[in-house]
């Protein structure tokens, strides 16, 4: 693995993020700053971290989607290279129009920062290989806008296309309106790209893989892209 | 030349924060206002060029930057 983690005036997750891919790879990822114009060579994973680039101005992720890295980014996905976008992340990913959709703000209007279940939906994907389809595990959200949106027409295509990689739900697997904690159209909590090869979720499955912690729930996806990209 | 760009969500995009002020509004007793939209203004200063070159340019900047035409609309006014 040759992982580049991206780092934003205001980012704040991309330590968390490189030791998770250090952990379960074995690999130091690359830190690339916002005003480089290429990847470092052979880079086949790009992370987009959590925080609040641009100290969330205009919208959150606008204007770090328009950041001079992002071009390189765009090349590295259009050749079908893998992209993680975390939280703010995956608010930048949108934004770029990597991904469909607008994160908005959280419908009960409060930053929500806690555990919360998913429900894995598929693991036939480079992000979710470790898991069982319909595996549920715990990991942390913080997040004031992560209700995720989409047009009708968009929307039903993510879900014929089977797109929805992670839900929101209960401690049972229960995709249930009180487990929606921002309210996010049909439980959406991350997606994937057309051709499965990007990823982007509100929840930080980076804080949940070292036992010190109490869980390592999200130490899978990770786990996941290792494998994935070990077999490349 | 100036232009003003309003950037305000689509209808049937909810707005939480729109709702919140509607209902500060109503717990200040200002009565008669039915329900509040928020969105954004941005003044631009036009360099030098015709009306519409300028009006291409910051048609450009609303949809490239300005407003996310997923869930907002934009209106150009040039002054």
């Amino acid at each position: 693995m040759k992982a580049a983690v991206l780092v934003f005036p205001g980012s704040n997750r991309e330590r968390d993020i490189a030791y998770a891919l250090e952990l379960t790879s074995g690999v130091k990822p690359a830190l690339v700053w916002h005003a480089d114009s290429e990847l470092p060579a052979g880079t086949d994973l790009v992370v987009l971290p959590g925080g609040f680039s641009y100290g969330d101005y205009l919208r959150c992720g606008a204007i770090a989607a328009r950041a001079t890295i992002m071009d390189a980014v765009r090349r590295h996905a259009a050749r079908g290279g893998l992209v993680l976008g975390v939280c703010n992340g995956f608010q930048i990913l949108c934004e770029a129009g990597l991904l469909p959709g607008v994160l908005m703000r959280n419908a009960q209007l409060k930053f929500i920062a806690r555990n919360v279940h998913l429900k894995v939906e598929r693991s036939d994907t480079p992000f979710t290989r470790r898991y069982n389809a319909g595996a549920v595990i715990e990991v942390p959200v913080a997040h004031g806008e992560g209700n995720f949106i989409a047009d009708a027409e968009t929307l039903r295509r993510i879900e014929d296309e089977g797109r929805v990689l992670f839900r929101y739900c209960d401690a049972s697997g229960a995709v249930t309106p009180a487990a929606n904690i921002n309210g996010a159209t049909n439980a959406i909590a991350g997606i994937v790209s057309e051709n499965r090869r990007v990823l982007g979720m509100m929840p930080h499955p980076e804080n949940h893989v070292d036992p010190a912690i109490g869980s390592t729930d999200g130490r899978g996806l990770f786990e996941s892209l290792a494998e994935a990209l070990q077999t490349a | 030349m100036k232009a003003r760009v309003t950037v305000t969500l689509k209808t049937g995009v909810l707005d939480p924060q729109g709702k919140a002020i509607e209902g500060a509004l109503k717990s200040l007793g200002i009565d008669g206002i039915g329900s509040v939209r928020q969105g954004k203004v941005f003044d631009l200063e036009i360099g030098d060029m015709d009306k519409v070159a300028a009006e291409a340019a910051v048609k450009a900047a609303c949809e490239k930057l300005l407003a996310n035409t997923v869930v907002e609309n934009y209106r150009i006014e040039l002054v």
